[in-house]
């Protein structure tokens, strides 16, 4: 069985919750005892009907201040997939929290109202999705049943967002009309609107092909941990485990180990279940080289025709997440970059970007909590990278506070700054 | 589609990321046992991460010392098969010696008490990172909470206040007498860990396959008569078929009648369940509709 992770983008305002809580009722994944709990949660707040909403809604203080605090999981499989949705709250934090839940989806679903539209909050969620380059993109038209199945209103809502998308680089982009309410086209194909010859939801979301989406061609391995087990039956055993980020390793592979440049040859590839012909992304193995080098964490095994970027000087986009403080240049950071932690210093804010209008902001001096904006950094040591485009792993890194060790930023690279 | 990993060799690998990962980054990591599914499922993740290397970390029991005995043998044997090293932190130890005091009366349960044995664990052995066998899809303050989750000193969470945690890039950085929380198979859901545990072919205590049993039904729920727990009026004991789905403290942890006696007849049984595995069988969640968050607060699993 295939993994599918999404994750949903939308305020309760647009059904989102009621949508996840369809997704999870008609899959046969909600479960009695659940349901149960909120009903009568639901009777207690005063509510006329049961509140999906409360599904995801978990926490006590959540409930009492009737707001969303943090990215949920939920779990749900059909025979054809297993699927991970992040759900990420509409209303405050929003970038935050998105950006936590949607760096390791494969899809999301931008939830917007049939009779409001493209509001700016749908704007900032599409935005969000291309930022993080989530391959799939769905746009589900809400409350359908809202505006009479309308078909002339479907259409023109898709316009309206495809105007806006051509500035966005999506590549997968789909719509589907749903009523999250009464579960038109979310598991079931709806009756109320033959116009529409896509698939229900669920089955996109069963079909969409993703195999694609995994880089397998640029070959990347971060050292993430030394075995060793000094002991007699495995007395001069050294191999150096990590997960695949990219590409694919078989043993003859000829390689280059970042940043000594020593050469080598694939010994084997090691797991407790026996030797491995090949090794691709998301695995995590044990590789053996031929040759005895030295070789620790946060180095890197690449093959000699195919190797990132090594530098110092980064250009990449930042998404600013602490509240208590803002992004400056001068800022001294920790950065944590695949298994390699070291300093970094920001050099320069080249711009803020405004989320809503993608107007670039030269003159900001600074980002606060939810801010993105383009920035130049130098690390203390030389980082081994991909842009983000190419390879969310090699192309990813998060900066953290030195004295609170809080993490306050996302970074996507753009390049090798000049 | 040579290049695809079915969900659950996704999710095996996502775990072995994350032991390797706090062994790289901590100084002293400690693998919560509790004896349940789970928590044998970690084991197994965390051998295959080091292999051939011997766990780089002790394993850790928070002994409620009403424990099944089977699931006390089991945990013997595949620790002295692992070559780890065994720490345990005794409810019996704390009480002994008055540190917590033991609630009374035929619905006494020693659940609470764990949280003190844990926390005096953490600090007498200076543990600075707990693997535990959490799971999100278990519970809903389970749902919200991270893979590297922050402890303060006092072995609290806070929910409103937890580090974002983008792609795979976890955040361990801690000052003295803090900790970090890991949950490596955040991700899996209850049938998932049984269709792992068939894949590998994972041994598991006996309680969990349908067995004869003497019970009686509170609240609900069938317990198992047992020395550590007191029949209230009414109560009768009957024997019953009846297997375990999860695996905690005996005066608390509720069984299911149920026929499963093999693993592909529970992986039936569980997808065609229609009640979570807390809420039919833990007498500890029901307390209140948030009684997992306030423990977590507390410093809880």
């Amino acid at each position: 069985m295939e993994m599918l992770r999404f994750a949903t983008a939308g305020s309760v305002d647009d059904g989102k919750s009621t949508l996840i809580g369809r997704l999870l009722y008609d899959t046969k994944t909600i479960f009695e005892d659940q349901m149960e709990a909120v009903e009568r949660a639901s009777i207690q707040m005063g509510s006329e009907y049961t509140n999906l909403a409360l599904l995801t809604d978990g926490l006590r203080a959540e409930r009492e201040q009737g707001i969303t605090i943090d990215v949920a999981y939920r779990y749900f499989a059909t025979p054809k997939r297993k699927f991970i949705i992040a759900d990420t709250p509409g209303h405050t934090q929003y970038t935050r929290n998105m950006v936590t839940g949607a760096s390791t989806a494969d899809l999301a679903i931008v939830l917007l109202d049939a009779r409001k539209g493209v509001l700016e909050q749908s704007k900032r969620h599409a935005f969000l999705a291309s930022l993080l380059r989530i391959p799939h993109l769905v746009l589900a038209v809400n409350k359908m049943d809202l505006v009479d199945y309308d078909e002339a209103r479907f259409e023109e809502v898709k316009d309206e967002f495809r105007d806006f998308a051509a500035k966005l680089d999506i590549a997968d982009l789909t719509f589907i009309p749903v009523s999250a309410l009464h579960g038109d086209n979310v598991v079931e194909r709806s009756s109320n609107m033959g116009w529409y010859e896509g698939p229900p939801l669920l089955h996109h979301l069963e079909e969409v092909h993703i195999a694609s989406d995994r880089n397998l061609i640029d070959t990347r391995f971060p050292v993430q941990y030394v075995i060793r087990p000094q002991s007699d039956e495995f007395h001069d055993y050294r191999g150096y485990a990590g997960t695949v980020s990219g590409g694919v390793l078989r043993p003859g592979d000829e390689i280059v180990v970042l940043p000594s440049g020593f050469q080598s040859t694939i010994k084997s590839i090691e797991t407790l279940d026996g030797p491995l012909d090949e090794a691709f992304a998301p695995m995590a193995v044990t590789v053996r080289l031929d040759d005895e080098i030295d070789i620790s964490r946060g180095d890197m095994i690449v093959r000699p025709n195919n190797q990132p970027t090594v530098s110092q000087d980064i250009d990449a986009m930042i998404c600013w997440m602490n509240e208590r403080s803002t992004l400056t240049p001068g800022a001294k950071l920790v950065i944590k970059h695949t298994t390699r932690t070291t300093k970094a210093i920001v050099k320069e804010l080249s711009y803020l970007l405004d989320i809503n209008t993608l107007h670039r902001d030269e003159a900001a001096t600074q980002l606060a909590l939810n801010e993105i904006g383009r920035v130049r950094l130098r690390t203390q040591t030389p980082l081994f990278f991909d842009e983000y485009r190419r390879n969310r792993e090699t192309g990813s890194f998060i900066l953290i506070d030195e004295t609170t060790n809080v993490t306050v930023g996302a970074g996507m690279i753009l390049g090798e700054s000049s | 589609m040579a290049y695809d990993l079915t969900h659950l060799r996704q999710l095996e690998a996502e775990s072995i990321h994350i032991f390797r990962e706090v062994a790289a980054e901590f100084e002293n990591p400690c693998l919560l046992f509790s004896g349940g599914k789970d928590s044998i499922v970690m084991l197994r993740l965390a051998e295959k991460a080091f292999w051939p290397a011997k766990l780089p970390f002790a394993v850790m029991h928070v002994d409620t010392g009403h424990n099944f005995p089977e699931v006390l043998e089991f945990r013997d044997r595949r620790v002295a098969e692992l070559g780890a090293r065994l720490v345990v932190a005794s409810v019996q130890e704390a009480i002994d010696t008055g540190r917590v005091v033991e609630e009374t009366g035929a619905r006494a349960s020693r659940n609470r008490l764990q949280t003190t044995a844990l926390l005096d664990g953490i600090a007498e052995h200076r543990f600075d990172a707990l693997f535990g066998g959490a799971r999100r899809d278990e519970e809903k303050a389970r749902a919200k909470e991270r893979v590297f989750s922050f402890r303060d000193e006092f072995g609290a969470w806070d929910p409103k206040n937890q580090r974002p945690e983008v792609w795979n890039l976890y955040n361990g950085r801690i000052k003295q007498g803090e900790h970090i929380r890991v949950f490596p198979i955040s991700n899996y859901t209850e049938l998932d860990i049984w269709l792992y545990i068939k894949e590998e072919g994972i041994e598991i205590p006996n309680v969990y396959f349908a067995h004869q049993r003497e019970v009686f039904e509170r609240d609900g729920m069938l317990l198992s008569t047992s020395p550590y727990i007191t029949l209230m009026d009414a109560e009768e004991p009957f024997i019953e078929t009846v297997r375990y789905r999860t695996v905690g403290d005996m005066s608390c942890t509720g069984a299911v009648e149920s026929s499963a006696d093999t693993i592909d007849k529970i992986i039936a049984e569980v997808a065609a369940t229609r009640i979570t595995e807390r809420g039919a069988t833990r007498a500890d969640d029901r307390v209140s509709e948030a009684a997992m968050e306030d423990r977590k607060k507390e410093g809880y699993f």
